[in-house]
């Protein structure tokens, strides 16, 4: 039921609001609303109830494994949440004077500080509030630097056929031309297709490093030559950071520019699909690129650095300076890590992946690139079970939603036909893995057996397959109360 | 080994399996000269213990302000339940609800949202949220351009929030987008809508209108929209969601009501926290529901004909349409909308009405009794809602700074923003604001103005 078919008109409360019954003085009538808005009228408890009951009806990375590709499903360290929530970090206004906020600056500045050292880079500006909107700065700032030497003429980004949805996206905002490059048989972006793709024409080349194929680009270092040696710079999407973090800095690998994921590597929450947050960082010739503000610390002091101050900055990409309260989740989690738990990030989260690859290869599985290492996921395609019993991934996964545990990314990277991106994170147990490996070769079984069942998932959910067509077609997007 | 949970007996039987013989091996695709050399700004790992008490200090130190700064961000009571329920790990930690039938809570509060936020705002349709309120602006300015096809000119006035417009330049700038700046009357504060004349034989594919603008000012929201209707523009309206539970929503101003609403979702629950998360808010009206950008929830029937909620019009979306999307946003800011929605439940329309109301008298009151001090005038002569902008005898910051050492972040220096602007000073109170409080700002105020 929705709340608003629970509400019943003239119910309040009474505690929530003001209780004064002043006029609203020097409104003249013409600006005031005529017909009150459709807010429901119930109590508090039907509110705490009604949405305490929705809370119950999702999975969570609380609650099940959610072993979903790419998105980095790691544990929420409630401490994290917690201490962002003190409530002087909660009441301080964006705009209040810098000296009453030294102690949320000096947490900003020393996040910057370790974000720099992680990844190599420059420079870091924490002002994106999303990974998409980082992949924007990104690309935004690439174009700045060719223009600011004259160069007009860098009309492409390069783009892998792997690449998230975003990369193309992105570089049509920031008025380029994409120019999609295919992968080899081995999960590689292919080099001589890149070489062939490059000229004065080349903006950039945006590479997510650890592939969402789940492998390691082995030639990035030759990729990064081709490209600047072509004149383009190098942007890393850091989507799949979590696979190498502490073991190798996209610095190193050649890249002019990143944006980090907090909601992914950084363990921020993903919050049923936001806030996001995603740092970008610069090499040094980008430096004075970077989107404003960030902070510096000076005279003992910490403060933000303005507009006024960087000339050549993109600007500002948000009304004040990005997901704070997100920012200081990751440094809450930073600091928990430290140095060492960096490091072992990586480490578990692909020891947990190569394990679950070999543990669900060995119960018959196809593995998309078999001969390759893990990162910290990999893909299983379901390419011979859909010729042989026109089950497809999706049924797998629907099914796999019966069995207790969210489903991978499916049909994600597009190039692998019916396929499942595997990513458990390292703060699963082997326990964990071992029940989802049982789970996988159950449904393998039924497939064979009750392809019906499998077919028809889910089947323990609070609802049934939900009709997607007749929610494109017939469009519902509001309750209306006559209809 | 903070979060991990592996023991060594984990270890060597995972390693056994997969056939390595250490978990480095694991890493032997990856050439050697790019392995990292290590960290030397991490500094060694805390414990929880040890964080809280890091974390302590520095909010201790940062310290409690009496705050009568808004500018497009406003202290508002947040109900209890608000945050203790969106913190539940259901809602904090699951992801993008992908997989319909294992994310129906946040689905369902997503289509519950959108109904708030379209009959708030009077518009046919709402997304699912936008990162704030200044990138919502931005979408909308590219859906208007989009929509229209003849013209790339957007007139935007000089009241809407100065960071917005600054915004809005950085992400469409490179889009071949023409933002042409509107000047407003000093003495009234808001548009002329005479002064639009001068445009009249030139073609632009929106208007936007802030309501209240940035000084806290009543535009002439119909006569505006009208005006850029019978330009065939599209209207704009830039808005305070709690206003809405007072004012004409823009879905019913002038003729035909404006065409788009946007603005910042914070006054609806969301904490100050320093400038975010928040989350912006987009509704519209049906004949532009193709271009709307973002996540869009909606209602459909399971296998058995009951009622659910999917993600729909994926089509227009990135991760189908990749170079040829909508906009490159692939997520809302589901967390902070789950505090919205909830918020706006817990108050109805009733509350959400009376902490307009008593936000815009405790304002008035403010001024009124500011007025009286001698060296303080307001600004502009137009009706407001709940800030105003006041011209002081003294330098702001001066009067800024005394204010802060009794405690009180006493407004914001409007020449911050506006160059021409001396001696300006932007105030509100909002509901949390006791006449008590009032009155000692106004006390502290007149000393800080000797």
């Amino acid at each position: 039921m929705l709340i608003f078919e629970q509400a019943r008109p003239g119910r309040r409360n009474y505690s929530q609001a003001p209780t004064t019954t002043a006029d609203a003085d020097g409104i003249p009538e013409q600006f005031r609303r005529k017909k009150q808005p459709l807010l429901p009228e119930v109590s508090e408890m039907d509110t705490v109830r009604h949405y305490t009951r929705l809370s119950q009806k999702n999975f969570s990375i609380d609650t099940e494994f959610y072993p979903l590709g790419s998105c980095t499903m790691k544990y929420n360290p409630r401490a994290c949440n917690a201490l962002a929530m003190l409530p002087q970090f909660l009441g301080r206004h964006p705009l209040a004077p810098e000296d009453t906020g030294q102690g949320f600056l000096a947490c900003m500045y020393d996040l910057q500080e370790i974000l720099k050292d992680v990844t190599g880079m420059a420079g870091m500006s924490l002002a994106p509030m999303a990974g998409a909107q980082g992949e924007l700065i990104g690309v935004m700032m690439i174009r700045a630097y060719h223009e600011s030497r004259g160069d007009y003429e860098r009309t492409e980004i390069i783009v892998p056929d792997a690449a998230h949805g975003t990369n193309p996206a992105t570089a049509v905002m920031c008025g380029f031309k994409v120019v999609e490059i295919a992968t080899d048989k081995e999960g590689n972006v292919d080099l001589n297709a890149l070489k062939a793709a490059v000229g004065p024409q080349t903006a950039g080349l945006m590479l997510t490093n650890p592939s969402t194929l789940g492998v390691f680009e082995e030639n990035v270092t030759e990729m990064s030559r081709v490209v600047h040696e072509a004149g383009g710079l190098l942007y890393y999407d850091g989507a799949n950071l979590n696979a190498v973090l502490g073991k190798v800095k996209p610095g190193d690998m050649g890249f002019d520019v990143i944006h980090i994921n907090l909601h992914k590597t950084f363990s921020t929450p993903h919050g049923g699909g936001g806030p996001g947050s995603a740092p970008v960082g610069v090499a040094k010739r980008l430096l004075p690129f970077l989107p404003v503000p960030f902070v510096v610390f000076e005279n003992g002091a910490y403060r933000w650095v303005a507009e006024k101050e960087m000339p050549q900055s993109i600007g500002r990409l948000s009304a004040h300076m990005g997901n704070a309260g997100v920012l200081l989740r990751a440094y809450i989690y930073v600091r928990l890590l430290g140095r060492d738990g960096m490091h072992r990030v990586a480490e578990f989260a692909t020891l947990n992946a190569n394990y679950l690859m070999a543990e669900l290869k060995k119960a018959g599985f196809e593995i998309a690139y078999p001969t390759r290492r893990a990162s910290h996921e990999f893909i299983v395609t379901l390419k011979d079970a859909k010729e042989k019993t026109g089950l497809t991934a999706m049924n797998l996964a629907k099914r796999l939603l019966d069995k207790g545990f969210h489903a991978p990314t499916t049909y994600f990277p597009i190039l692998v036909p019916e396929c499942l991106l595997i990513e458990p994170a390292e703060t699963e147990s082997k326990q964990t893995l071992d029940a989802f490996v049982t789970a996988m070769k159950e449904i393998l079984t039924e497939i064979q057996e009750q392809p019906d069942m499998v077919k028809n998932a889910p089947h323990t959910m609070p609802l049934r397959k939900l009709d997607d067509v007749k929610a494109a077609r017939e469009l519902d997007l509001c309750w209306r109360p006559d209809a | 080994m903070p979060f991990i949970p592996h023991t060594q007996e984990d270890i060597a039987e995972m390693l056994t399996s997969i056939g390595a013989d250490s978990i480095e091996t694991l890493f032997d695709e990856i050439p050697d000269n790019l392995k990292s050399g290590g960290l030397n700004n991490v500094p060694p790992g805390l414990s929880e213990m040890e964080i809280t008490r890091l974390m302590m200090e520095r909010a201790n130190q940062d310290g409690f302000y009496q705050n009568f700064i808004g500018a497009g961000a406003y202290e508002h009571h947040i109900p209890a339940a608000v945050w203790q329920i969106t913190t539940r790990g259901e809602f904090y930690s699951s992801y993008t609800p992908y997989q319909a039938e294992a994310s129906q809570g946040t689905l369902q509060l997503l289509y519950e949202y959108q109904t708030m936020m379209a009959s708030l705002t009077g518009m046919d349709v709402s997304n699912a949220s936008l990162y704030d309120g200044a990138t919502a602006l931005a979408e909308a300015v590219l859906m208007a351009v989009r929509s229209h096809r003849s013209s790339r000119r957007i007139l935007m006035p000089q009241t809407v929030h100065p960071v917005y417009k600054k915004v809005v330049r950085a992400i469409v700038g490179n889009q071949k987008i023409d933002i042409v700046e509107l000047p407003f009357c000093t003495e009234a504060g808001r548009i002329l809508p005479e002064s639009l004349k001068k445009f009249d034989n030139e073609e632009f594919a929106a208007l936007v209108i802030p309501q209240p603008n940035f000084f806290g000012v009543l535009e002439q929201v119909d006569e505006l929209t009208d005006w850029a209707h019978s330009k065939k523009a599209l209207a704009i309206g830039v808005v305070n969601p709690v206003s809405l539970a007072l004012l004409t929503p823009p879905g019913e101003w002038g003729s035909d009501g404006a065409d788009i609403a946007v603005g910042e979702g914070q006054p609806l629950g969301i904490p100050l926290s320093s400038g975010g998360p928040y989350f912006g808010f987009m509704a519209c009206k049906n004949s532009l529901i193709r271009q709307l950008p973002g996540r869009v929830i909606g209602r459909t029937n399971d296998l058995d004909g009951k009622q659910g909620f999917v993600l729909t019009l994926q089509a227009r979306e990135q991760h189908i349409r990749r170079s040829k999307a909508t906009s490159n946003i692939c997520t809302n800011q589901g967390l902070m909308v789950t505090a919205a929605t909830i918020y706006m439940s817990l108050l109805g329309p009733d509350g959400l009405r009376r902490v307009a109301q008593h936000s815009h008298v405790n304002t008035v009151n403010l001024v009124q009794k500011l007025e009286k001090i001698s060296g303080v005038k307001s600004v502009f002569s137009s009706p407001f809602f709940h800030e105003a902008a006041l011209k002081l005898s003294k330098p702001v910051d001066d009067v800024l700074a005394e204010m802060k050492d009794k405690g009180i972040l006493a407004g914001l220096n409007l020449q911050a923003f506006y160059p021409e602007m001396d001696n300006t000073l932007l105030v509100c109170a909002t509901e949390t604001k006791t006449a008590g409080d009032i009155q000692n700002y106004v006390t502290q105020f007149e000393q800080a103005l000797q």
